[in-house]
């Protein structure tokens, strides 16, 4: 059963209406298919108005669509199939909120990583609400190193509601881990690519986010803090969340307009999640394409390029 | 001088508000005869006696939060430094508002602080070699990472490198500015490829933690020091202590995500008593030239 958000539901009630009237045309033996087509184009033209007026806030909402592809399901299909998952940071332990290994990219090796949601409630707890530790971003480095020493490509997809603030992260320094990780992955020698696919919440996002191509999916969110949390502390109450994501600018467009991420990855019409072979299509081509791009590059001039980028990043007087 | 005072009897005496509020500027100069009570164990000084004593009580340890010109004074050779770029303030790139408008509140702070953002960087010498330092002021708008500490740190970090100097950050910060939202994200990785440029001139970075230091400065620069170094008892956290303890649901251990808990977790490499402190970091800074 798809789940619809609650500006979606003229959606679900057309598509339940068009069901209905197959169904009737079946049943009845009469010729219901102009009635079908009716219906199907007002389902088009609904859908394009709802999706092309979606406020900020509402585009929260579907980066955390329960039905939309979460990091498995891009590598898998990105890689098609090939995908070799590699565990574990070497000190502590396997964080399976963080996954990552290498797959083929059409016949080229590039090490994939990413934070990972549950699919459902005892996977949610399981991957820890995508949610790492510092083990998470230990393993996403050590995974980095080793791309960087045998010279493949890296790419990340960033999907969390931000590093996981419990007793052991601390102990364990979750801040140090992430630190740790945007200061490499600054210096990385290979190509790194980083896609926003759902959630890019401060530094849990960023501690895999540093990259030659940062690039958020349409209905994606990236920003300093989650737009509750905002609300909750500037507002001092839960109840801003609209206007808190609202001026906190957090979408793919604004995101780009603000020149702090580097590309917008079109979703179909209505949302990565109700067509999905074609976002992974589209994914797909983004990479090889950004990889195209930046392969002609040298890795000192990449470096610097890239280090130049954050550097340009801010305003002041 | 010490006095012993209790609450009730010298009530003339209560603060309303908890640590330093008197901005940086009006304390050049300490007037004689003024007293400020210890925050913690509420012993009396004299302000001259604080001042001789780095802010830090003579009867119980406890290290009064201080601003930037505090940290210079304590830090440079007879007190004296060059400071850079003093003029750079904030933008308001998202024309953001919450219950206030961003910019009268950066106003509103810059006029009751008499400062321009929530950091500063100098040039000094320490012990007689160059040493340039960024330190950052709680008193603005929580010590908070936007774009204007960003572009500071960035081009102090230029400038050691133009003169060989080493490079210190004393962190005092909540965290980022979310009135800046993505752009004081960017400032961790922007702040994060200066240091590695430094790293490249084979420049020492020291990172100074004070009270507070957390959220995306615990997350970026505060952790990236060739010597991570605190004062005691300071709070240094990533996810600070109100959130860890919704998280996990029960009380917290006590002295979590103190100095001496992160020193003993392997995140430090040590604690200094402030007044130790230029003593203690030229000695280090001493072992990188030698």
């Amino acid at each position: 059963m798809a789940i619809y958000l609650d500006f979606e539901e003229p959606i679900k009630a057309l598509e339940e209406q068009i069901e209905q009237t197959k169904e009737i045309g079946v049943n009845t033996n009469i010729d219901m298919n102009d009635k079908v087509q009716e219906l199907e184009s007002k389902l088009v033209e609904t859908t394009k108005s709802i999706f092309a007026n979606l406020t900020p806030w509402q585009r929260v909402q579907m980066s955390r669509h329960p039905d939309r592809p979460y990091t498995l399901a891009y590598i898998d299909a990105v890689s098609n199939g090939t995908f070799q998952e590699l565990h574990g940071d070497r000190s502590v332990k396997d964080d399976k909120a963080m996954v990552g290994g290498f797959g083929l990219l059409d016949g080229r090796s590039v090490m994939f990583i990413g934070q990972q949601k549950g699919i459902n409630t005892k996977m949610r707890q399981y991957r820890n609400f995508g949610m790492p530790n510092p083990e998470g971003y230990r393993k996403a480095l050590r995974l980095m190193k080793l791309a960087e020493k045998f010279n493949k490509p890296i790419v990340t997809f960033i999907d969390t509601p931000g590093a996981f603030p419990g007793l052991e992260a601390e102990e364990r320094g979750q801040g140090e881990a992430i630190a740790r990780n945007i200061y490499e992955m600054m210096r990385l020698k290979v190509p790194v690519i980083c896609i926003i696919i759902g959630e890019g919440a401060s530094g849990g996002a960023l501690g895999i986010g540093v990259g030659d191509k940062v690039v958020m999916l349409e209905n994606t969110w990236y920003s300093v803090i989650s737009p509750e949390s905002c609300s909750s502390i500037l507002w001092r109450s839960w109840d801003f969340k609209e206007k808190a994501a609202e001026a906190l600018k957090l979408t793919s467009t604004d995101m780009k307009a603000l020149k702090l991420v580097d590309d917008v990855i079109k979703e179909p019409i209505n949302g990565a999640h109700r067509a999905q072979t074609e976002i992974f299509e589209t994914v797909k081509n983004s990479i090889k394409k950004y990889l195209e791009e930046l392969d002609q590059i040298e890795p000192s001039k990449r470096i610097n390029e890239r280090i130049e980028k954050f550097s340009s990043m801010g305003v002041w007087k | 001088m010490v006095l012993e005072v209790s609450e009730e009897d010298m009530s003339w005496f209560k603060r309303n508000k908890e640590g330093i509020t008197t901005s940086t500027k009006e304390k050049k100069e300490t007037p004689e005869g003024l007293w400020q009570k210890c925050s913690n164990c509420k012993t009396l000084f004299t302000v001259e006696d604080l001042v001789k004593n780095n802010w830090v009580c003579d009867r119980c340890s406890n290290h009064e939060r201080i601003g930037s010109e505090q940290y210079f004074k304590i830090l440079f050779d007879e007190g004296k430094y060059t400071e850079l770029n003093e003029k750079l303030t904030s933008g308001d790139p998202l024309n953001f508002e919450d219950t206030k408008k961003y910019i009268d509140r950066v106003k509103a702070t810059q006029k009751a602080t008499g400062l321009t953002d929530a950091i500063r960087t100098v040039v000094g010498k320490l012990d007689g070699h160059d040493f340039v330092v960024a330190a950052m002021d709680f008193s603005f708008i929580g010590g908070s990472l936007g774009s204007v500490m960003g572009e500071k740190i960035a081009r102090a970090i230029d400038e050691a490198i133009k003169i060989k100097a080493p490079f210190m950050i004393v962190s005092k910060s909540g965290g980022a500015r979310m009135m800046e939202a993505g752009f004081s994200l960017m400032q961790m990785a922007k702040v994060s490829g200066k240091l590695g440029q430094l790293a490249e001139a084979k420049l020492p970075y020291i990172s100074f933690l004070t009270d507070p230091t957390t959220g995306g400065v615990t997350a970026s620069f505060a952790m990236l020091g060739d010597l991570n170094i605190a004062e005691p008892e300071a709070l240094i956290a990533f996810a600070g202590p109100r959130v860890v303890r919704e998280t996990i649901g029960r009380d917290l251990p006590d002295g979590f995500q103190t100095s001496e808990f992160v020193l003993e977790h392997g995140f430090l490499d040590y604690i200094v008593d402030r007044t130790n402190l230029k003593e203690t970091l030229g000695k280090s800074l001493k072992f990188f030239r030698k």
